[in-house]
């Protein structure tokens, strides 16, 4: 299938977990329906999926496209470090969460679809891929090469000493015009 | 505003009457569901929650029955063939058909979540209403059996105090189904966000198959007929009366006990047409996929570019077209679009292709190992497909601009109109071409200046230099640019494209161009062609606006904007 990052596609289909798995448990603590308990989870469980899945990883290849204002959610989940970059971790904490939406109905569309992120994260996981932040790239200040530092060495070119001296009666073969006196006697 | 009226009023006016009709139909069924007689009795077990989702339900097998119109690529040719006469708007509509598949696809989606969550409530109440918690009738009602011998229909699809809404569900054929296909749209929708499509359109196209998975789900979603209505029974059971009196249901003649039947499935009416035209178009497919097609030249350019020429029997093209091809030695799966760089008026059909992806590199990289004079792999083409550009032809002073990739159409353009120059036909008007080229770099666009080249010393020998202006513009110069502009300036030919006309770097100052084609040609109508961005095309659209006058005598601009 082409050089696919899977961490993409589990992004976008955790994400759309998460607010199913939310969705389903506001329908059930609304309702008011039986085991209503596990729909408060799932909505708790919902939102902190959503979070996490919010800020887009950095492709490996090719540019990456941000999520509008994703940006402090990037700090906040690159706060994290290894747990958040690892994508075993994010397959198992996913799989985990989703198992109490089995429980109820409303929140089972939720727990099916956090399922299949699960296995999708777990492929990109196989496939060695990991999260990494997209963070704005401070511009590397104008490097000018370190010879600027150290005083000339030799002067600066100028024409040879026969047409340096500006004479009054020879001023068209000057090479250039004196604004002030350049030798020591004159 | 009147430009905007041409450009998309019509299309407005389609998504006002679509969105009347969804509209209408929630509201139609909505009304059908909370104010039936007939449904009096379910309403007393769930309240209002049963048109909240049969109104989505209506406007669903609507949208199904729509999606899978504007995929089928051949019959919009069909009708696209048709409309000739018709008039352009028309047909240019034909061309938003991914747009409006998404549109609806949403449409789907927003009322697949109303309708869930609809029933969601439906089930929780009905299996309260089964253990008695919601009142004397209700329970009455819940308790009807489904018996022969006592004559008795049910009308609770619970049936037992040990189902759980869950259980209920995973029992019934339209739970079953309903959460299948649920899952499958969630699963295609993820699939197809802009981000992976643009990315990894294998996982996008082949996962989008799932939609084969939603139509047969679909189909057999309302075969268990679970929404029940109330028969007339003989004598009739008098609703109002009888509410009150629960014990006497089936002692006294007022009221004999209520019957219930389910409603006859519908979906299928709604979707076995469009389905059975998708089928007709993947076996078109197919068939046009046996059909033999031969190399007459392959030729490798710079930059790895691979231009194919073609040759089908019975194939006919018009300028600004496209095909699909699909080469089974690389996947037998993947059909990828191409635009055509030749001429109508050419004996065989050319795409110029560029080493992008997989597919792509496989391509070149076959084709490079071929024999010299070898016929190149077994390739199969479907097409050709999208809006001719005829309207190049009706003006007569045409400026085209070309961005980027979308130079690719112009060859085909600009070639048909040389020919067509050559041939003294009567249907070309044209008199004079502007063509603007931008371009941030000429990598892997050499081939097109090669073919400038060609034109240019055409029209020398011809003594027809003012035929065709061109004007290049390399947006993405830099510093090694201007140094090697510097000191080849007095040369007669460009030093990046070999062309007469010298390179320009940076964007194009459009006043200028603009006013200088108005003094150019007075008293002209000028046609404007756009093949790029969509901020180049508010921005040539605003000067169309600006520099046209209302004076037949001046100069008049028009603005295409060109979907190639």
């Amino acid at each position: 299938m082409g050089k696919i990052e899977w961490a993409m596609w589990a992004n976008e289909q955790s994400l759309a977990a998460g607010l199913i798995y939310a969705t389903g448990g506001i329908v059930g603590v609304a309702g008011q329906f039986r085991g209503w308990q596990f729909a408060a989870f799932g909505i708790a469980a919902g939102v902190f999926v959503c979070l996490l899945e919010y800020p887009r990883s950095k492709r490996g290849k090719g540019t990456s496209v941000e999520r509008t204002g994703q940006y402090c959610f990037t700090v906040c989940v690159n706060a994290f470090g290894p747990l958040t970059r690892n994508y075993y971790v994010r397959a198992f904490l996913h799989a985990a969460l989703c198992v109490p939406g089995g429980f109820m109905l409303a929140t089972v569309l939720g727990c099916v679809c956090l399922g299949i992120a699960s296995l999708i994260y777990l492929s990109a996981a196989i496939h060695g891929e990991h999260w990494e932040p997209i963070l704005p790239r401070t511009e590397p200040p104008k490097r000018v090469g370190d010879s600027i530092k150290e005083p000339p060495q030799n002067p600066p070119p100028r024409p040879p000493p026969e047409l340096r001296r500006k004479k009054a009666d020879k001023l068209e073969t000057a090479a250039y015009d004196n604004p002030m006196s350049v030798t020591v006697n004159e | 505003m009147s430009n905007w009226i041409i450009n998309q009023g019509l299309s407005a006016f389609i998504l006002v009457v679509w969105m009347g009709i969804n509209i209408f139909l929630f509201v139609y069924f909505y009304l059908f569901y909370d104010l039936g007689p007939q449904f009096e009795y379910t309403r007393e077990l769930l309240g209002s929650a049963l048109p909240w989702a049969r109104a989505p339900a209506a406007v669903l097998n609507f949208n199904c029955m729509l999606i899978l119109l504007p995929v089928c690529r051949n019959l919009l040719s069909l009708l696209r063939g048709s409309f000739i006469c018709c008039g352009r708007t028309m047909r240019k509509q034909l061309d938003k058909n991914l747009t409006f598949h998404k549109l609806v696809a949403y449409m789907i989606a927003l009322m697949t979540a109303v309708h869930t969550i609809a029933h969601l409530l439906n089930a929780e109440w009905y299996t309260n209403s089964f253990q008695g918690r919601y009142g004397p009738l209700a329970t009455k009602l819940s308790m009807l059996g489904d018996s022969r011998e006592l004559n008795t229909t049910y009308l609770n699809p619970v049936r037992s105090n040990s189902t759980t809404p869950t259980i209920l569900v995973f029992t019934t054929i339209a739970g079953l189904t309903g959460v299948v296909i649920t899952l499958a749209l969630i699963l295609m929708i993820t699939s197809s966000m802009e981000v992976i499509r643009r990315s990894y359109f294998e996982v996008f196209w082949y996962t989008h198959h799932l939609f084969i998975v939603f139509f047969a789900g679909l189909v057999f979603h309302g075969a268990g007929r679970i929404v029940r209505s109330q028969q007339v029974t003989d004598p009739p059971h008098n609703n109002s009366l009888c509410e009150n009196q629960l014990e006497n249901w089936g002692e006294t003649a007022d009221c004999p006990v209520a019957q219930f039947a389910g409603g006859f499935p519908q979906t299928w009416m709604w979707v076995i047409g469009p389905m059975i035209i998708y089928l007709c178009e993947r076996l078109l497919r197919f068939i046009r996929y046996m059909q033999p097609v031969s190399y007459r030249k392959i030729v490798i350019r710079p930059s790895k570019v691979l231009e194919l020429q073609l040759v089908k029997p019975g194939f006919k093209m018009q300028v600004g077209q496209y095909v699909f091809l699909n080469c089974p030695a690389i996947s037998q799966l993947e059909w990828h679009p191409f635009t055509m760089t030749s001429a109508p008026e050419e004996d065989f059909f050319s795409v110029h292709i560029r080493l992008v992806g997989d597919w792509t590199e496989k391509l070149i990289k076959m084709v490079e190992n071929l024999p010299e004079g070898g016929q190149g792999p077994k390739m199969a083409v479907d097409g050709p497909f999208g809006t001719a550009s005829e309207d190049v032809f009706d003006y007569e002073v045409s400026m085209l601009v070309g961005a980027g990739i979308g130079v690719t159409p112009f060859a085909s353009i600009l070639k048909s109109i040389w020919y067509k120059f050559k041939d003294s036909d009567p249907k070309l008007r044209t008199k004079k071409i502007y063509f603007y080229w931008l371009c941030r770099e000429t990598y892997a666009f050499e081939w097109f200046a090669d073919l400038l080249q060609v034109l240019e010393k055409d029209m020398e020998e011809r003594g027809m230099r003012d035929f065709l202006t061109y004007k290049l513009y390399l947006t993405g110069w830099d510093q090694s640019h201007v140094n090697h502009a510097m000191v080849h300036f007095d040369k007669e030919t460009d030093i990046i494209t070999g062309l007469k006309q010298k390179t320009s770097y940076g964007r194009p100052n459009w006043d200028r161009e603009f006013e200088q084609v108005q003094q150019e040609n007075p008293s002209s109508v000028v046609g404007t062609f756009l093949c790029g961005p969509q901020a180049l095309a508010k921005d040539l659209e605003k000067k169309c606006v600006k520099y046209s006058d209302v004076d037949p005598r001046k100069t008049k601009f028009y603005f295409n904007k060109e979907n190639f």
